[in-house]
């Protein structure tokens, strides 16, 4: 599992890509790509193309990334999901908290 | 090869020496014989086609004017009983005229010699026709050598054949969305085409075409079939499936053969498509609504090239709307020459797609273009084309996922516990143990993603909170979440007493949706004041809480969830 965070070049967009199984153990390599960047970007897109899975605590993950975006105020959109992935967000709900592509 | 004339180059030959003339029968015999053959005689074209028949000689020497049947009557019949065996026939002759001479090799003599006879040329040319002589033999024992090895060969094709249809079942390539084209022998020629529904409903297509033809190819097809189908049914994407197919390849080929590849994943649900492709020349992403091609270039080296730690599964996603068509082809078509030797071509392909009227027919127009190009019918033996077009849900419904019946068919009813020790249950995952057991109940494997969920959600419950006692409230603030993981890490260092139990009660009916499989697991922690959590879960359907999904989740995948007793043990009824 990798986790990879690209910024855009005006740094308004940071592009976080997550590779493989989406579980408790990406936990700080996920809250690192989030918290260590030079500026704040206003847009945030989660790219899980290439993730296999997503647990439980993944979702705890999606919702302090939504918090450290402002929270009900974030824009986060959750792209590329295959159809396991969206199944567990859109059993979560997760539709009503992020944009889902 | 070296040959002088003293070498004894040949066993002694039998020579069938035909003349009416006593003297000149005798001359020659003392000249053969002194070669060290032997000789039968005969004074007329009669008695020679008799001698032959009866003595089978290697060489005939044949008098040309002979009473009875004379030398040209005598050639005709000897040449017709000979039929496929070379007896080489020299006509002795005293005749100058070029149109007798000439005749004589019409009728099927292979030489002349002229009286009067000189020894050294007769002897050369016994020793000149002996040695073509061998040479026939040889090739015929040759030919009939390898006409035993085609029969047998083809045989071998055969049945390989069935070997690897048993290995790549059909499995749904023969849906309604999908059109293919493969020669029934494409195996032997290194490509195939291979698809396969997922338990979540995902179709995976696989054009492969293996460098080299025959049996090494069809040696590699065999394990990336299964590999294939095997993790397709289990529910992995194509990005664990790649990997996993390169890595075979790998390890079980020589260097220089490896397999060029497309791979893509189509979900129905969000209409897209995604695609890896290595080595293959383009393929196009039709989007017959917009009248326009995307090209899926090869951004990847082929299969079975690279160490797993260098090969990357990097893919591609598109957008497919209803009717488009994801076309995949092997080299053949745009490699297929003309008579003057100049390929198809990349610029044709296109244009039949920019020429196409009803998006149902592009798959015939494509061969159809391509004989054209060739005029001929031979080409097609070597290309291998699959198309995919995107359907709703419903139309693909049908295409029953094939799944091999589970080993478990008869097992009616059966109860399952397993327990694992605390220490145990930190360094090993067992819910792919548990899943693969549960993958060969009947009718259960298209839910292994649900079920997948539903135990590393009980596993990591049991685990974490019953067993090492974190308590998940800590996850309340984002530095608490922190906090929280690397308590698990510290405790994961510690020894700890304690275990984990799953216990698994599977019901089998024959009605669909009557079969009940009951979860139940259970902790040596002290178990969690499960009513007052619950009463607040209620209202969590979008609760913004950073913990607690996991039973919600469950909820909805299950037909109910419950904990018992003192709450270290949860119990789960799934329906299918």
């Amino acid at each position: 599992m990798t986790i990879t965070a690209t910024q855009s070049s005006d740094g308004s967009e940071l592009t976080i890509k997550i590779k493989g199984r989406f579980d408790f153990s990406a936990h700080q390599m996920f809250r690192d790509a989030y918290e260590k960047v030079d500026k704040d970007p206003g847009h945030y897109v989660v790219d899980m193309k290439e993730t296999t899975y997503l647990d439980s605590s993944a979702l705890g993950m999606l919702l302090l990334l939504r918090d450290h975006a402002g929270g009900d105020n974030a824009d986060i959109r959750i792209v590329n999901c295959n159809t396991d992935v969206r199944k567990i967000l859109t059993i979560s709900n997760f539709e009503q908290l992020f944009t889902i592509q | 090869m070296p040959e002088n004339d003293d070498a004894p180059d040949a066993s002694p030959l039998k020579i069938l020496i035909a003349d009416d003339n006593k003297t000149d029968r005798l001359l020659l015999q003392t000249i053969v014989r002194k070669e060290g053959h032997s000789v039968v005689t005969a004074c007329d074209g009669l008695e020679a086609v008799k001698a032959f028949e009866e003595e089978e000689p290697d060489i005939i020497l044949l008098d040309v004017m002979m009473p009875n049947l004379d030398g040209y009557g005598a050639a005709q019949r000897i040449k017709q009983l000979a039929g496929e065996q070379l007896v080489p026939i020299i006509f002795l002759t005293s005749l100058q005229e070029p149109e007798e001479l000439a005749r004589g090799l019409d009728v099927g003599g292979d030489d002349f010699l002229s009286k009067p006879y000189k020894p050294v040329v007769l002897r050369a040319k016994i020793r000149a026709f002996d040695r073509m002589r061998r040479m026939h033999v040889t090739m015929q024992k040759q030919r009939d050598e390898i006409s035993v090895l085609n029969v047998h060969m083809r045989e071998e094709q055969t049945a390989a054949r069935v070997i690897f249809d048993n290995v790549a079942h059909p499995g749904c390539i023969n849906a309604p969305n999908i059109k293919h084209l493969l020669s029934p022998m494409s195996i032997f020629n290194g490509d195939i085409a291979l698809a396969a529904r997922t338990p979540a409903g995902d179709m995976h297509v696989m054009l492969g075409d293996f460098t080299g033809h025959g049996l090494p190819a069809a040696i590699g097809a065999m394990p990336a079939a299964e590999v294939f189908y095997q993790m397709s049914a289990e529910g992995f994407g194509i990005t664990d499936i790649l990997p996993a197919i390169n890595q075979k390849l790998k390890s079980i080929l020589p260097p220089s053969y490896f397999c060029c590849c497309c791979m893509a994943s189509l979900s129905f649900v969000s209409q897209r498509v995604e695609i890896w492709m290595g080595g293959l020349p383009d393929c196009y992403l039709w989007h017959p609504g917009y009248r326009k091609v995307e090209r899926i270039k090869s951004r990847h080296l082929p299969l079975g090239v690279l160490s797993s730690e260098r090969f990357k599964c990097d893919t591609e996603v598109h957008d497919m709307e209803l009717g488009a068509k994801l076309c995949l082809w092997s080299d053949g078509i745009v490699e297929a020459e003309n008579p003057d030797g100049e390929m198809f071509g990349d610029a044709r392909l296109f244009e039949v797609f920019e020429k196409n009227e009803d998006p149902d027919q592009l798959f015939d127009e494509i061969p159809r273009a391509v004989k054209a190009w060739i005029q001929g019918d031979e080409w097609g033996d070597d290309t291998t084309m699959l198309e995919v077009t995107m359907v709703s849900e419903q139309e693909v419904a049908e295409t029953e996922v094939s799944y091999q019946s589970g080993k478990l068919l008869n097992a009616r009813e059966w109860k399952f516990t397993y327990e694992l020790k605390a220490d145990t249950a930190k360094e090993f995952n067992p819910v792919a143990l548990l899943l693969r057991l549960l993958a060969e109940v009947p009718g259960l494997r298209p839910h292994q993603v649900s079920l997948h969920t539903v135990f590393t959600e009980f596993f990591s419950n049991a685990l974490e909170h019953g067993v090492m006692g974190l308590d998940s409230s800590l996850k309340a603030s984002p530095d608490g979440f922190a906090e929280y993981y690397a308590e698990r890490a510290r405790l994961l260092n510690e020894s700890i007493e304690g275990y984990v139990r799953f216990h698994l009660h599977c019901e089998m009916e024959e009605t669909v949706g009557a079969s009940r499989l009951v979860i139940r697991v259970e902790d040596s922690g002290p178990g969690f004041d499960w009513q007052s959590r619950m009463e607040k879960a209620e209202d969590s359907e979008i609760s913004r809480h950073y913990h607690g999904r996991g039973i919600p989740l469950l909820r909805k995948l299950c037909e109910s969830v419950n904990y018992i007793g003192a709450g270290n043990e949860v119990e789960a009824v799934y329906r299918w």
